[in-house]
């Protein structure tokens, strides 16, 4: 039983509730489902939502029966990695060290020694949300979010990390910054960040 | 070379808008696409395009074009005074623009929003494989501004266009004895269901491409809930009930409650509701929802093919 259940959402859209370690592989499914008519399929927290184009045939029996014919594994075999090189100079690093009661040194070794995997995307383009940041460094939101954070920004709350694809406000803790492009309607894909992704944080010396 | 129009004066807002941008939420990008989906087609189809050309959707106060070639224009959704060169011209048909001629689209008198198709379609640069303006995320082409030259396609060469009645055309336009129908959502509740089809609301000044807030009462059983996909329609419910009903540029997930998603058939009504417009939910069955959608389909599909 990969799918927990299914709820409609409108008259044009499934959400498939699975546990969290399966969404990518229950995602995974659902595209390679021989189903007509699927636009998309949004991975979230606790389930995948299937978007079907307006006057298609929704059948959800269908869709769930071929997401559960086999057991799904919790890592998609071959699953890409993305480095991404971060100056550690974030205007919270001080308060993150602060905190967590780590010396900032530590709190860079800390985040560079985790292993991150973009459990789903959302809020803005490109915005992917990282799963893997070590509890140590689990931090509450800024009471008052900033109005602008700057693009390639990465930040961290609760348990999660994330870097920001645009100047868009934001309340995350931001401890450093990366040159990489998060997100360019120019490139193809326009972002080198996709669900399911494992990234590695290294420190960008130059 | 193809001809072009130039925006001689820009109203209050105009963007271009087509379908939007499909197959690209799992990454962030939202669809956006023309507000009210069902004006655009008519609009698009009383000219003879295909469905996925772009077309203008202005906000209140329309623009003056000018035409820098002859053109077949077609305008619906709020219904507008049109003019030609001074003259008025008619809402909701076939207009035959002369080169240099310009059209100007008035103030709507109920509604918010007019859809000016060009035959050929508004041919800005497609980003993302739509030319459709995301007021939130900032994709596609910024708002028109005075002095732009908008490209427009090849005139199509298909002779069956779409004549469209004034029902078809009026059926988008907010109605007191017509509340907007909504199937349950992911997170409804019979409670939250009852407050949401009981009470009286009225669209807040807080309303845009994005959403439209609705006050005047609240809704029973909002929260938080576990980030999600959303879709246009979804009724979020925020901890303090007040309603949010997303529209075409809401961002691709959401964490708060989904009681309920207004169908496909009527969110262009929303689409069309000032501030200030009372709006009452009506409950129906997903398979009512997905026949009334089914019905807008037949209707621009029958005058497809006439």
């Amino acid at each position: 039983m990969n799918v927990l259940g299914v709820r409609a959402v409108g008259e044009w859209a499934l959400l498939f509730d699975v546990r969290p370690s399966h969404r990518h592989a229950v995602a995974d499914r659902l595209r390679q489902a021989a189903v007509a008519g699927i636009d998309e399929v949004v991975p979230g927290e606790n389930g995948v939502l299937v978007c079907f184009a307006p006057g298609c045939d929704v059948d959800a029996d269908a869709l769930r029966a071929a997401v559960d014919a086999e057991v799904v594994t919790e890592t998609i075999p071959g699953a890409a990695e993305l480095v991404v090189p971060v100056r550690y100079d974030g205007a919270d690093l001080g308060d993150v060290a602060q905190l967590t009661g780590l010396a900032e040194a530590d709190v860079v070794a800390t985040h560079v020694a985790c292993d991150y995997t973009v459990a789903f995307m959302g809020f803005a383009p490109g915005f992917p949300y990282l799963d893997g940041l070590s509890p140590t460094l689990r931090v509450p939101r800024l009471n008052t979010p900033r109005v602008r954070v700057e693009a390639g920004s990465v930040a961290i709350a609760g348990d999660r990390c994330c870097v920001y694809p645009g100047a868009t406000p934001g309340g995350w803790r931001v401890i450093g910054h990366t040159d990489l492009p998060v997100f360019d309607v120019a490139a193809s894909p326009p972002t080198p960040f996709a669900p399911g992704l494992t990234v590695r944080f290294v420190e960008d010396g130059g | 070379m193809s001809s072009v129009i130039v925006v001689e004066r820009v109203g209050l807002r105009t963007t271009v808008q087509d379908r939007g941008r499909i197959g690209l939420a799992h990454l962030g990008v939202p669809r956006s696409g023309a507000a009210d989906w069902r004006s655009a087609a008519f609009a698009n189809a009383i000219v003879g395009n295909p469905a996925d050309a772009a077309v203008l959707e202005t906000t209140l106060t329309g623009p003056t074009l000018r035409f820098e070639a002859p053109a077949t224009v077609a305008v619906t959704g709020a219904p507008v005074d049109v003019s030609l060169d001074g003259e008025p011209a008619e809402f909701g048909s076939q207009i035959r623009v002369s080169a240099g001629q310009r059209l100007t689209i008035g103030t709507p008198r109920v509604g918010l929003r007019a859809y000016v198709a060009v035959g050929g379609g508004i041919d800005v640069l497609a980003v993302l494989g739509s030319r459709s303006t995301d007021t939130l995320a900032r994709i596609g082409p910024p708002p028109l501004r005075s002095g732009d030259v908008l490209p427009i396609g090849a005139a199509p060469v298909a002779s069956s266009r779409l004549a469209v009645s004034e029902g078809m055309l009026a059926g988008v336009l907010p109605a007191s004895d017509r509340p907007l129908r909504v199937v349950r959502g992911p997170d409804a509740t019979d409670d939250a269901m009852r407050s949401l089809c009981s009470q009286s609301f009225c669209v807040s000044t807080n309303a845009d491409r994005v959403g439209a807030r609705l006050s005047g009462a609240t809704v029973d059983d909002g929260g938080e809930a576990p980030t999600s996909g959303m879709v246009r329609g979804a009724i979020q419910v925020p901890p303090d009930g007040g309603p949010v009903v997303l529209l075409a540029d809401h961002a691709v997930t959401g964490g708060y409650r989904v009681v309920a998603v207004v169908i496909d058939a009527d969110l262009p009504v929303l689409a069309q509701s000032r501030p200030g417009t009372p709006t009452r939910f009506q409950e129906v069955s997903t398979q009512q929802a997905r026949a009334a959608s089914e019905a807008v389909r037949r209707e621009l599909a029958v005058a497809s093919s006439s």
